[in-house]
């Protein structure tokens, strides 16, 4: 690691690419070359949820490299794009009415672009309230002026919503990017990378945990393979990524573990919640079913993300008093 | 690339980018031959949600139904229907008491002579934008047309999720996931009736609804 450190942050950031497309490339070489043998039926349903894995990754991969090459401003738009995409799948989902149309214009063609311009220009503190008291007000007014009492309360919560998730959550990656903390100029990506890391360790370790251990779900309403034991694990898990990162952060071994531990927490919590609110849309899977219009499953892949983003970015200024 | 092009390429993006405008297929392929497609409407996005769903190569030969007095009543709106669409213009007004001569035009003459030049129509039965879940009953005209040119293939094509994209009276839309659904080529069969015909016609467009 000492060699690793009179590296400049460039080559650094550099090295850690090739590092992830190499195992990227490992990983898919072992998958095609396996993908020649016959198999059972059930085998091959799972070789192909994993190739469909595989491609998600390799795209979210080249997206962190392209918006790490092309610096803040195309990285900024590259989220803001996924937000939109999100939001969008969001909308969908839920079951909105015609005097909505308003509100869900200011969200998509305002509210969102002006989020993502606040982050772009390192206003953090309007960046932070911006959504949590300017939107909270602006929506019910909107939607009020359009003149339809029908379930209010319920619409415009919904709105906000999708909003607070989609918008707000999402936008806290790009801000971790931006985020300048003493003696860690520009090594944003990192961190940002971190995030990713636990937040994926997380959820790996509490689907084997729950899979391997059997024990009583929490929610059978909702997850049958959520317990607060497999939780425990996954976060477990993601606090021990965090140490084996500690290097690439900002961050002592010790509280490495502490913010490891809590966006992993974070993300598996928030991908929890995502789970009730597809049971409630009536979609077993974001990607499936005949109800939902081509969705695309991107809001199923970024959720655990969106939850899990700004309380570490929180937890990180917090942790330098800034 | 001259300009319509440049332009309808942007507009088709701008469609997907909002909409997504997936075009399923479902008992037809995307194919260069000669089709009527009928669909449900809902909203004036219908129309371009149906063209970006078409592959490239097919939109230059699929045309849409124009309104004359509303489609060509400024520059723009002319330009856009004639130069990226390739629009059919139709009169709304069918002269009703005492037609003065030379101006009792068959409304479908038009349609009747873009699919004699070989050209593909969308044209939306229902008449008038509908707002209820289902279409309304289907006008003659797809009957007309059916029987005049009974080797050009009628596509139901069912507009998912549209509505709540552009509601009546909005002129912006919202981002909103929508799928466009073909299904199998319906024909007219030997003596049938109009209206059965029509009803069938209606059945075949709302039973890809379950499909979507």
């Amino acid at each position: 690691m000492g060699q690793l450190r009179t590296l400049s942050v460039t080559q650094q950031v550099g090295l850690l690419f090739v590092f992830l497309f190499g195992l990227l490339s490992l990983v898919t070489l072992i998958a095609f070359s396996r993908s020649f043998r016959d198999v059972s039926a059930e085998r091959q349903a799972g070789r192909e949820r994993l190739a469909r894995e595989l491609r998600a990754l390799w795209i979210s991969a080249l997206l962190f490299w392209i918006a790490w090459a092309s610096g803040p401003f195309v990285s900024t738009l590259l989220f803001g794009l996924v937000s939109f995409f999100a939001l969008r799948e969001f909308v969908t989902l839920t079951h909105t009415r015609r005097a909505d149309h308003r509100a869900l214009l200011l969200a998509f063609f305002v509210i969102l672009p002006a989020q993502y311009v606040l982050v772009g220009t390192r206003q953090f503190n309007a960046f932070t309230v911006f959504i949590p008291v300017y939107v909270f007000f602006a929506i019910p007014v909107i939607s009020a002026l359009a003149n339809d009492p029908f379930r209010f309360l319920e619409r415009t919560a919904k709105i906000q919503w999708g909003i607070t998730v989609c918008v707000y959550g999402m936008s806290h990656a790009p801000a971790l990017l931006l985020l300048e903390l003493p003696n860690y100029r520009d090594r944003g990506a990192f961190l940002v990378l971190f995030l990713v890391i636990v937040v994926v360790v997380a959820q790996l370790g509490q689907d084997a945990a729950s899979r391997r251990m059997r024990r009583r779900p929490v929610a059978r309403a909702i997850s049958r393979s959520f317990s607060w034991r497999a939780f425990a694990v996954g976060a477990a898990l993601a606090g021990i990524a965090g140490v084996l990162l500690f290097w690439t952060t900002p961050f002592k071994p010790l509280p490495a573990l502490a913010m490891g531990a809590i966006a992993g927490a974070a993300g598996t919590l928030g991908e929890f919640v995502m789970k009730a609110l597809q049971r409630d849309a009536g979609a077993r899977n974001w990607q499936g079913g005949s109800s939902v219009t081509g969705a695309v499953g991107l809001l199923d892949r970024v959720a655990p993300l969106c939850f899990a983003a700004p309380v570490f970015f929180h937890s990180v200024r917090w942790y330098f008093g800034n | 690339m001259k300009l319509p092009e440049a332009a309808g390429l942007a507009l088709a993006f701008i469609a997907r980018l909002v909409t997504g405008a997936q075009g399923h297929w479902h008992g037809s392929t995307p194919k260069a031959e000669q089709r009527i497609y009928f669909a449900n409407h809902q909203s004036h996005f219908d129309w371009v949600l149906i063209w970006a769903a078409l592959p490239r190569d097919l939109r230059a030969a699929t045309r849409p139904i124009a309104a004359r007095d509303y489609w060509t009543a400024t520059p723009l709106k002319h330009w856009i229907t004639r130069e990226i669409f390739n629009a059919v213009y139709v009169s709304r007004q069918r002269s009703k008491d005492a037609p003065a001569p030379g101006e009792d035009e068959d409304p479908l003459e038009p349609l009747m002579e873009a699919l004699r030049n070989g050209d593909s129509l969308v044209i939306f039965p229902e008449g008038t934008r509908g707002h209820g879940a289902e279409p309304a009953s289907f006008k003659s005209g797809l009957f007309a047309l059916a029987q005049a040119f009974p080797e050009v293939q009628l596509i139901p094509t069912w507009i998912d999720n549209v509505q709540r994209v552009m509601p009546k009276g909005e002129v912006v839309p919202v981002p909103i996931l929508c799928a466009v659904v073909f299904g199998k080529a319906i024909a007219l069969a030997p003596g049938e009736e109009r209206r059965a015909f029509l009803d069938r016609a209606r059945a075949a467009v709302m039973a890809l609804r379950d499909v979507a």
